[in-house]
């Protein structure tokens, strides 16, 4: 993709540790004011991509740009970017002041005008008042802001995030994830942040690098990346997905009809960008929130299935329930928001249930 | 029906009162320690302080309380009648030449402990153990190597002899204070070196990172995270250092000739030639409390700085 406004350009970039490819040959542009995550299981390269962009690292082959100028031995202290640490690093033996201040040292700024912006920031990250304590008088969500703050105050042109929000308890990462990406179209600073959790990613993100065995494997806004991923990987580690394999039988109106074995002919959306060969192998991925439960067969003439219930997980809002079909031997994962006596389906294992789903929910995927 | 068996083992009171009180576990734990302690250490103090205050005549020991030693000792300080300054002064001199063994130490030991914590990736503990060996050997041998190496006619002399850099052997090497430093230095390195390489070694390296990414190159990085955080280490190290060496008397005694004669050759001498326990007793005392108070000074003035830098 070339965006003309990237801030940064990564070009074919390779990071070898010894015979371990932690990046391999990796290309994209992230864009001006950008919120871009990189989202990945733990070892996939994610770390080692921040670590490029920030110089901790080097990369192997290839080179990375920022803001038009290439990184090849820019040292980290030279580069326009700033970090937040996974253990946010906030100096022990300083206070909070000093800490948020740490960088601007040479600024060459008067007293006067240094305290103004550490009391600027403090007042950002809503800590006003908290200048004078101690490193170790702080909490975990107090020391994230204060990592940010630190950076933040560099007027960094990237600002780089590695899992911020990972030590966090789940109430006050919600909170922060807002927070952050309120803060974020406040600076207009690109931020590039790295994240295991798939709905963190989704929740703040303009758009999604999607990074395995040190390749980008899709780069989508959240939307397009659960909505229409490009390939099983992609599909499987955004949200649940249950997968069929199948063969596509004939092509009717630009409609797919797939024999996906237990589940029967499968209908699909009309697909405009690539429309399958009849016989090719392929995959049938539904979300599990797009397949209805209903208590006796639906009119519609496809895409219903007869199954039994299996298992049911309350969740509050919403209940899991897996579904065993037929012919098939891993159920099928279900999942319904509890808006009403949604609990009746909870009692009775083993009652009959008919799914059944739309034909544009149908992804196919390259088996 | 026959009543059914226990499923639980009762405990027996022994046992359910150290499970009812940590500090009883504790004190189990501490209590081997602590009877060493308080038979080798407590008991030969107190020893010591009761004869500081008995009189020796000639093969007997009067157990009379007097302070007649402690004025011997330090009543030059203020002019009591026979008192001869050669305590205050020798007290004086061993704590400039240990003041001196504890820098040089720790100038030495701050990089070595720096290289060990930062750049030895691989097999750190062969290092550690590099730097044991020579306590392999006994003290009294490694004193009497440096005697070979800074000797008339030793290493370093006949080195430089035969390379015709100098024609006479150097004399100022051995016989004085500042061989003491050298042997001293040398002796207590890897006391020094092991409380700052574990103060560096703690520091997260993700802090120098973040100092890096926010401006600082190397050495401002050096000044304003690491030594901060390995001061703690340091200061651990000059009081290991510092503390023993003010009353060592075998290198004194063996690379020191009479210019470098510190405090306890004469309190060694006192319980051995001149057999006056209860004056050495004294001088043990008086030396004692001389390097504590010293210490304590030295804590609150580090304290006074730490509270300046927050």
């Amino acid at each position: 993709m070339a965006t003309s406004d990237a801030i940064i350009k990564i070009t074919s970039c390779s990071k070898h540790f010894g015979p371990v490819r932690a990046i391999d040959d990796v290309s994209f542009d992230i864009a001006r004011g950008e919120f871009f995550s990189l989202l990945g299981a733990s070892g996939c390269g994610k770390t080692t991509l921040l670590r490029l962009l920030a110089g901790f690292e080097q990369p192997t082959k290839g080179n990375i740009f920022i803001d038009g100028q290439g990184m090849a031995g820019v040292a980290p202290n030279h580069r326009p970017t700033n970090m937040v640490f996974q253990s946010y690093a906030i100096f022990p033996h300083l206070d909070v002041r000093r800490n948020i201040g740490y960088g601007l040292r040479d600024a060459g700024l008067s007293k006067k005008e240094l305290d103004g912006k550490i009391d600027q920031m403090l007042e950002l990250i809503k800590l006003p008042g908290f200048g004078s304590r101690a490193a170790h008088q702080l909490s975990g969500g107090q020391r994230q802001r204060i990592a940010l703050a630190r950076a933040l105050i560099k007027r960094p042109k990237v600002l780089l995030l590695d899992e911020p929000l990972g030590a966090l308890d789940k109430k006050l990462r919600e909170e922060m994830q807002l927070e952050l990406r309120a803060l974020q179209r406040n600076v207009g600073i690109t931020f590039v942040f790295v994240t295991h959790d798939q709905e963190e990613a989704l929740t703040m993100s303009d758009r999604i690098a999607v990074i395995s065995q040190g390749k980008v494997l899709q780069i989508d806004t959240p939307t397009s990346l659960y909505e229409s991923p490009n390939c099983k990987e992609v599909a499987g580690f955004i949200g649940t997905m249950n997968f069929f394999d199948g063969t596509v039988k004939s092509m009717e109106e630009a409609n797919a009809v797939v024999d996906a074995g237990p589940l029967g002919d499968v209908r699909t959306r009309p697909f405009a960008a690539k429309l399958p060969a009849s016989g090719a192998s392929i995959t049938v991925a539904i979300r599990p929130e797009k397949i209805n439960l209903n208590p006796s067969r639906p009119s519609a003439s496809h895409n219903v299935i007869e199954g039994r219930m299996s298992a049911a997980a309350y969740l509050g809002d919403r209940s899991h329930y897996y579904v065993a079909v037929k012919g098939r031997n891993a159920p099928i994962a279900v999942a319904a928001q509890n808006v009403n006596a949604a609990r009746s389906w909870l009692g009775g294992q083993d009652q009959p249930v008919w799914l059944s789903w739309r034909e544009d929910s149908v992804i196919l995927l390259d088996r | 029906m026959t009543s059914p068996a226990p499923i639980v083992r009762q405990d027996s009171r022994i046992q359910r009162f150290f499970l009812r009180h940590e500090w009883a576990r504790g004190y189990a734990l501490l209590s081997p320690t602590l009877a060493v302690m308080v038979l080798a250490m407590c008991l030969p103090v107190f020893m010591l302080a009761a004869h500081s205050f008995w009189t020796q005549n000639y093969l007997t020991i009067d157990e009379t309380f007097t302070l007649a030693n402690y004025e011997q000792a330090l009543g030059w300080l203020w002019g009591a009648e026979g008192a001869k300054p050669i305590y205050i002064r020798l007290l004086w001199k061993s704590m400039q030449i240990s003041f001196g063994v504890t820098v040089t130490t720790l100038i030495l030991a701050y990089p070595f402990a720096y290289f060990l914590a930062f750049k030895v990736r691989r097999n750190k503990n062969l290092w550690i153990i590099l730097i044991s060996v020579p306590f392999l050997t006994s003290y009294l041998l490694r004193v009497f190597t440096w005697k070979i190496i800074l000797g008339f006619n030793g290493v370093i002399n006949s080195g430089l002899m035969s390379l015709g850099i100098i024609s006479e052997p150097l004399e100022f090497l051995l016989y004085n204070p500042t061989a003491v430093l050298i042997v001293l230095a040398h002796a207590w390195a890897a006391f020094a070196i092991l409380p700052i390489y574990v103060s560096l070694e703690k520091i997260d390296r993700s802090l120098l990172e973040a100092a890096t990414d926010l401006g600082d190159g190397p050495f401002r990085r050096f000044w304003r995270i690491t030594w901060p955080l390995s001061v703690p280490g340091v200061i651990a190290s000059g009081l290991l250092v510092f503390i023993p060496t003010v009353g060592d008397y075998v290198t004194p005694k063996l690379v020191g000739g009479t210019e470098g004669i510190m405090i306890g050759n004469i309190i060694q001498s006192q319980f051995g030639k001149a057999n006056n326990w209860p004056l050495g007793s004294a001088l043990s005392i008086v030396m004692a409390i001389a390097i504590t108070i010293v210490v304590l000074i030295f804590l609150y003035v580090m304290s006074l700085g730490r509270v300046r830098a927050k």
